[in-house]
């Protein structure tokens, strides 16, 4: 048994407040706020809410801190944390929740103020003993380490890398909640300070505060609610390794499982989607699920991203909100990468907006490379 | 010993005795299959999986330079023996730049901080193929 295509739509998709958000608010303020934000969206309100999803690294029972902190006493409810791709795994699951009508109304959170209180205090590392000794800097050191057997297979250059990150400046500054507001040259990306090569800083995500919430409802319930629905097409999910020393194939993600299930739920391939989302911790990401993806061929990512092709104005409309890179990343993006695709198909993404957006597709990656989950949204015209 | 206290020891405390004695140890399936990390239950069995020793000779399989504040950057590698396993370690140099995939590297063992026990670490054998 499976869920349906387009059975449940997303009618309210709000961030928080992004950045650097004041001493002391706390990650369920952000996930509260945005909340609330995305409920004003389509007219209902918290005492509608039945259904509760939320997941952060800094509260360890974030469904109950929201539920407490809302008020709600949620007739289902799930806390699943599998990093930044968790907000894609709620999705999945709220979806057969509303469809097996265990609840109506479902709130998906999530809130960080990593940057407030420091990467170290928000996302402190379980000791591994067969890792931790040796001094990695993590998660980045496990991105390195899978860049590094890209590029010795497969000739991605370090130029390939860079391109990703100049492309999502260029994005950023079409995007006024953007933390980057400077342009960003390849040059600057490969003589900025090497933390672990052959990533700068310059190919690591952001560290900043905020938060995000969606709300969903069954189709029916949408076409009720004065808002524009987006359908929820697809998904697929999958786990891989936890510690990259356990990642089976350091060029190969999980992604080539969950997308292939995404897309044949939804009934698409990847030449059908207008607006892709896909997490980019770090430079070399967006490269690998292109390929995992099936949007070209293992090995022929550093050439897809190449020459401006993702950058606005190319052919290829990537992370059009500037991304984990340049826009915002307060540690698990994925329901960050959920908004900006509901915006675009929504026609609300002002300046960068992408002509003719009817389906987006939005893949979340957790951990080290590890968990991956991918969702493909469509407006009413896909149904 | 109380009447739970089954196993003697955890897989990890074995793993550190064998440090101590120069051995990289490793453990095997019932099929045969290298596993790593030690564990105290063999996935394909459900059974203690059985131990063995390395010869501590194997490939780099991918590596970065980690470049730390007030730490002389240093290679960090994924390293697969030639018994079919791969681990995390570092591979001592003093130009780790140079470190490349496919370097054949042999395994001594030192502690990485005060306070802490002797793990494997390796050095190159050969040039990089």
């Amino acid at each position: 048994m499976s869920v349906t295509r387009g059975s449940v739509a997303i009618v309210g998709a709000a961030e928080s407040d992004l950045g650097r958000v004041p001493d002391h608010t706390t990650p369920i303020d952000l996930m509260a706020q945005s909340a609330a934000r995305a409920l004003k969206q389509c007219g209902l309100s918290v005492k509608d809410v039945d259904g509760l999803f939320a997941a952060t690294s800094q509260v360890r029972m974030a469904t109950l801190s929201l539920a407490e902190y809302l008020g709600v006493k949620p007739k289902y409810f799930d806390g699943t944390n599998i990093g930044g791709s968790s907000f894609m795994t709620h999705l999945a699951h709220a979806h057969a929740a509303i469809e097996a009508g265990l609840c109506s109304v479902a709130v998906i959170a999530y809130g960080s103020t990593q940057r407030s209180v420091s990467r170290a205090a928000a996302s402190p590392r379980e000791y591994n003993a067969y890792e931790t000794p040796y001094q990695p800097i993590l998660p980045t050191s496990a991105y390195a380490l899978a860049t590094s057997r890209h590029m010795h297979q497969y000739g991605t250059t370090r130029e390939q890398l860079a391109e990703v990150a100049v492309a999502a400046r260029q994005w950023a500054l079409l995007n006024p909640k953007a933390w980057e507001k400077e342009p960003l040259t390849v040059d600057q990306v490969l003589s900025a300070r090497m933390i672990s090569s052959p990533l700068t800083v310059r190919d690591c995500c952001l560290v900043t505060d905020g938060g995000g919430a969606l709300v969903v409802v069954s189709a029916e319930r949408a076409r009720d609610l004065d808002v524009k629905p987006v359908y929820v097409l697809g998904h697929g999910e999958a786990l891989g390794h936890n510690s990259i020393s356990n990642m089976e194939d350091l060029t190969v993600t999980a992604a080539a499982q969950s997308g292939p299930k995404a897309f044949a739920m939804s009934g698409l391939k990847p030449s059908d989607i207008d607006v892709s989302i896909l997490y980019d911790a770090f430079t070399i990401n967006p490269i690998l699920f292109l390929e995992d993806l099936g949007y070209c061929a293992k090995g022929e990512g550093g050439a897809f991203v190449s020459g401006g092709r993702i950058a606005p104005g190319g052919d290829f409309a990537l992370n059009t909100n500037g991304g984990g890179l340049s826009y915002c990343h307060p540690g698990m993006y994925g329901m960050l990468g959920m908004i900006e695709a509901v915006d675009q198909l929504r026609g609300a993404s002002g300046k960068r907006q992408v002509k003719n957006a009817h389906r987006a597709l939005v893949h979340g990656n957790g951990g080290v490379l590890s968990s991956q989950c991918t969702v493909v949204f469509g407006s009413a015209d896909t149904l | 010993m109380s009447p739970n206290e089954s196993a003697p020891q955890s897989p990890y405390g074995r793993f550190l005795e064998h440090c101590a004695r120069g051995e990289l140890a490793f453990q095997r399936s019932r099929s045969g299959k290298a596993l790593f990390y030690p564990r105290l239950v063999d996935p394909e069995s459900g059974d203690a999986p059985e131990w063995a020793v390395s010869s501590g000779l194997g490939t780099v399989h991918a590596v970065t330079v980690v470049h730390q504040k007030d730490v002389k950057p240093f290679a960090l590698a994924l390293v697969d023996l030639d018994e079919g396993f791969r681990m995390m370690s570092r591979v001592d140099s003093d130009t780790p730049d140079a470190i490349g995939i496919g370097a054949r590297v042999k395994v001594g063992f030192r502690s990485l901080a005060e306070g802490q026990p002797a793990l494997p670490v390796f050095t190159v054998e050969g040039a990089a193929s």
